[in-house]
């Protein structure tokens, strides 16, 4: 009785299902006088809206005929939208459009900022159209406003969605350049690392290496790090972990070619430098290693 | 289990051939101890190789080794670590600091044999 009290407060509250059906169909036939309306003004509009466009100064990435033609299918997916109340078409088309105008630079803000001036552009031409009837023009409103709100999200929603699915691919693409280990000689592995480190990549990187020192019977490690812009905290530790690491297999690891920024992290973050060997560059790195190895290379005389 | 100590020349090997209890640890640190001295070794190999688990406790105890048989007159080399088990330690910060390691039993035999020649 209690909890009942709290959902029904008041007779008023109660949902009759009988209303709450004619309402619905009442939505439906105001959205179907909308769609007619905007059917009928649809170049006015259009045009409009357009105008719109270039006056904010947005998709500037954009020619003119471009945008034109992209506002005239978004206006028609939007049309259709608020017509059948379903929003897969649009969507599959905020989709199709992010796809295409990802990559020529067209940020966020101008996506949902076109729809937005849509969504203003078209509640101008109903407050023209029914400003007689104040009572009418607000259940127009009421029908139009969610319904357009629906659409403005989305829009943006497939965008954004369609800009982190390009961002995991670039990060998987990142991943997939599988880091090798190479074997430069006799128990000497070399082991470049170009581009981001993350954590995954960083343990990934460590596993390979430990492998790859146990099945050549590797001796000798040169990590060449010319390649990485900058370090974090956390994958400087990673760094010292797989030296570490690598000692525990009886490995001596060789970092070669870091960076004044990387030098300057490592630094400050007060890495115990005495474990790690260092060396500037890839060359001198090899030509250490291939001294603890006890190599000597001399170059051949010319004969006379 | 017991760990089995092999004489070898100038060198103890012990072989850890499965997962040891804190006890058995404790009785191979004991018969290292002991038997680098009657025997008169010059160094000691411990592989590690079939261990796919090394605890704080079992890392503890071969450095405890590793110093305590430096302390007998002789040198210590753990070989046999497993990349999976060296990327637990390093991870857990049990890394084995001032002992020497090796990929495998013949590195660790070959890196004793270049440091008795040094000595000669």
């Amino acid at each position: 009785m209690a909890k009942r009290a709290v959902v029904g407060n008041g007779p008023h509250v109660a949902i009759d299902p009988t209303a709450q059906l004619a309402q619905s169909e009442a939505t439906s036939e105001l959205l179907r006088e909308l769609v007619a309306h905007l059917r009928q003004n649809r170049t006015q509009l259009r045009e409009e809206w357009v105008q719109r466009i270039s006056e904010t100064r947005l998709l500037t990435a954009m020619t003119k005929e471009e945008i034109f033609a992209e506002a005239t299918s978004v206006y028609d997916s939007y049309v259709e939208a608020l017509e059948t109340e379903t929003f897969e078409a649009l969507q599959a088309y905020a989709q199709n459009l992010s796809e295409r105008i990802i990559p020529r630079g067209v940020e966020t803000h101008e996506v949902v900022g076109i729809v937005l001036l849509l969504r203003d552009v078209l509640a101008r031409s109903l407050f023209a159209k029914y400003q007689a009837d104040f009572r009418k023009l607000n259940r127009i409103l009421d029908a139009y406003e969610p319904a357009a709100n629906r659409i403005a999200n989305t829009v943006a929603v497939g965008f954004v969605q369609e800009r982190e699915r390009t961002i995991r691919q670039q990060q998987e693409a990142i991943r997939e350049l599988s880091t090798p280990v190479l074997q430069v000689r006799e128990r000497l592995l070399i082991l470049p690392i170009i581009g981001v480190i993350d954590p995954q990549r960083a343990r990934q990187l460590t596993e390979q290496l430990l492998r790859g020192i146990r099945t050549n019977r590797a001796k000798v490690v040169v990590i060449d790090i010319t390649g990485v812009a900058a370090m974090d905290a956390t994958v400087a530790n990673h760094l010292v972990q797989t030296v570490e690491a690598s000692r525990l297999l009886g490995a001596t690891v060789i970092v070669t070619g870091l960076s004044p920024e990387i030098a300057q992290t490592l630094v400050t973050i007060g890495v115990d430098l005495g474990k790690m060997n260092t060396v500037g560059d890839l060359q001198g790195g090899i030509e250490q290693a291939e001294r603890l190895l006890g190599y000597k290379v001399v170059p051949i005389p010319e004969p006379q | 289990m017991e760990v089995p100590i092999l004489k070898q020349g100038k060198v103890l090997i012990a072989t850890i051939q499965a997962a040891l209890s804190d006890a058995d640890l404790e009785n191979l640190r004991r018969g290292l101890v002991q038997q680098v001295v009657r025997f008169r070794s010059l160094g000691v190999i411990v592989d590690v190789t079939s261990m796919d688990v090394m605890d704080s406790f079992a890392s503890r105890t071969l450095r405890e080794i590793a110093h305590m048989i430096r302390l007998r007159g002789a040198e210590t080399v753990i070989v046999g670590i497993q990349p999976e088990v060296a990327l637990a330690m390093v991870q857990l910060g049990l890394t084995l600091e001032d002992v020497s390691t090796a990929l495998d039993l013949e590195e660790g035999l070959a890196y004793l044999n270049t440091k008795f020649k040094s000595l000669d």
